[in-house]
């Protein structure tokens, strides 16, 4: 399983990877922004992405909707402050499959992550 | 500035702390900020633009940042280090995001944090708008959280400017 982790906090990377990595999910990639993000996903073809929404070059909701508008199918997962049910549907509607509204517990996080990887197995 | 803007800060805050650094926030009465207002040496600033426009400041003292900071990364980090600025700014973030969320039918774009480390310097806030400030206590110490907001007229989100440090 590979996974692609976007965040411009290096605070929040590092959290978030400790909880994949209590998940089992070891191959795990940084990126610190959506173009940082677009760069490498060619190469690496994640599993699963994680996106921050605010972040300073080209923001997460930017970055899915590029990445979705180059027809890749990978389960996103949108981990941010933004808590408005406005924003919410934004990035459903961008094509985020799920929302993790910051601040998180682990368990809530991991919650969502398995939630996300059993809907796309499923599908 | 609008009181009725005080009580999303105060839970923001209290659910950041004690979710993300399972602590607990004591919040003392705020007060109006002044020219004799305590002025810790760490701020974590954000700017708000859009219908509530302005700036929050996390105001920390080195100790309780330290030891904010070692709860969140789960290690001890002094303030010199590398990384600490973006912890510090991350904790605001998610304080103001959060605030925010609580502002019915607003809609509110906030910045990318900035941190400054410094002895004695201060933040000023919105032009013609009164900082309020709202004392916190922790485990780790006291700290305080600053806002200088007010209510636009126009709809249409902009982009948060840039704030000055004196």
């Amino acid at each position: 399983m590979k996974i692609l982790l976007i965040d411009d906090s290096k605070t929040m990377r590092n959290i978030q990877k400790a909880i994949l990595t209590q998940l089992g999910h070891t191959d795990v990639l940084e990126a610190s922004d959506g173009l940082d993000a677009l760069s490498k996903v060619g190469a690496y073809q994640p599993n699963l992405i994680l996106v921050d929404w605010n972040m300073p070059n080209m923001d997460g909701i930017t970055f899915v909707k590029q990445y979705r508008a180059k027809g890749l199918k990978t389960a996103i997962i949108m981990v941010t402050t933004e808590a408005e049910k406005a924003r919410i549907v934004e990035a459903i509607t961008a094509g985020v499959n799920n929302y993790v509204v910051k601040p998180f517990t682990p368990d809530a996080l991991s919650e969502r992550i398995k939630e996300t990887l059993s809907r796309v197995a499923a599908a | 500035m609008d009181h009725s803007y005080i009580m999303p800060f105060i839970k923001s805050v209290q659910n950041v702390f004690a979710t993300m650094l399972q602590m607990q926030v004591k919040v003392g009465k705020p007060f109006i900020k002044t020219a004799g207002s305590p002025a810790y040496d760490i701020s974590g600033i954000i700017g708000m633009a859009g219908d509530v426009e302005g700036a929050v400041v996390l105001n920390m003292p080195t100790a309780t940042a330290e030891g904010v900071v070692a709860r969140l990364t789960g290690a001890p980090m002094a303030c010199t280090h590398a990384d600490f600025p973006d912890a510090v700014g991350e904790l605001v973030n998610m304080v103001s995001g959060g605030a925010k969320a609580q502002f019915p039918g607003k809609t509110v774009n906030i910045s990318c944090p900035s941190v400054v480390i410094g002895h004695d310097h201060h933040v000023l806030g919105c032009k013609d708008v009164s900082s309020l400030i709202i004392p916190c206590t922790t485990d780790c110490g006291e700290f305080c959280l600053e806002i200088s907001i007010r209510q636009t007229d126009g709809a249409a989100a902009r982009k948060p400017a840039a704030l000055a440090t004196a």
